[in-house]
């Protein structure tokens, strides 16, 4: 064990599969909501259930979930960042 | 913790400074994306109507397909990560070897998706797309770059873990320096997270 990593949290494979069928399941609600409802309702499916699949991967299949707090704030920092941009632009849009 | 061999810097293993840099790495490929998306969302908000109609003329079965495809290849990259750590190297490499699969279905839909759309005449500068709204244009101007791009990601990705596996193979990637293969891994989930983005931006364009 001359290398061995103490504080490496071993998550379980049924996590993964969890997290995986739920994945699928939100994959099938954001298509049936974009196809079945239509516009504006298709909108706000996207603006939430993208953010949450995208969100799933990062805290279970990254890790993050169990990483330190100084990691998770940085990719907190990176997102925000992004989506404060994401929010000028639409600022400059909506007053052009 | 005595004698040179403990000591030796050959021996030595960053494992968090390596990860630190691995997510430093994917910080510049979320703004590299993200740049893209702010793009795609200001011609949206210009041309939504052609960027819907943009949306319909694409495959969304592959489109679905490929997401299913991503996210299971996902899901057995993890499995593997966490296989290596307990020490069972066998389903370390089946789960890996199911990954780079995975990742070649998702080219070979992406090949066959393309090629009906290029077939159908719909491709960057093609006389069939010029005579169509500029909207529209600028959609599949964006559909190929940004899924492109992309694909250039799902390729790199494939050869990372493909160069992992061997690793595993010779030993040099082991239950207790498993820390390159996670990485690779952390990767891969990047890549499908950005496909998590593609598909509404594209497919479902609203």
């Amino acid at each position: 064990m001359e290398h061995a990593e103490p504080h490496a949290h071993i998550v379980p494979y049924g996590t993964f599969v969890r997290v995986w069928l739920l994945l699928l399941f939100l994959t099938a609600a954001l298509v049936v909501t974009a196809k079945a409802y239509h516009e504006a309702m298709s909108v706000y499916a996207m603006l939430v259930i993208t953010p949450l699949k995208a969100g799933l991967v990062f805290f279970y299949f990254m890790h993050l979930k169990y990483e330190k707090p100084f990691l998770k704030s940085m990719v907190l920092m990176t997102l925000a960042l992004l989506v404060l941009f994401i929010g000028f632009l639409f600022l400059d849009l909506s007053y052009r | 913790m005595s004698g040179a061999a403990s000591d030796a810097p050959a021996g030595h293993k960053d494992y968090e400074g390596s990860k630190l840099g691995m997510w430093l790495f994917l910080f510049t490929e979320i703004l590299l994306f993200g740049g893209l998306f702010i793009l795609y969302s200001a011609y949206w908000a210009r041309y939504t109507a052609d960027f819907h109609r943009g949306g319909q003329m694409l495959n969304l079965g592959i489109g679905v397909a490929n997401t299913v495809v991503l996210l299971t290849s996902s899901m057995t990259v993890a499995i593997s990560v966490s296989a290596m750590q307990q020490g069972n190297r066998r389903l370390s490499i089946w789960c890996l070897a199911a990954t780079v699969l995975l990742g070649l279905v998702f080219l070979g839909n992406k090949a066959i998706e393309w090629s009906a759309e290029i077939g159908e005449g719909l491709y960057p500068n093609s006389p069939e797309l010029l005579a169509r709204p500029h909207g529209e244009q600028l959609f599949f101007g964006l559909y190929y770059s940004m899924t492109g791009l992309h694909g250039l990601h799902v390729i790199a990705g494939i050869a990372v873990l493909s160069f992992m596996l061997n690793s595993i193979r010779r030993n040099t990637i082991t239950r207790t320096d498993y820390g390159r293969l996670e990485n690779a891994g952390l990767y891969w989930h990047l890549v499908d997270v950005i496909w998590i983005f593609l598909l509404p931006l594209f497919y479902l364009s609203a």
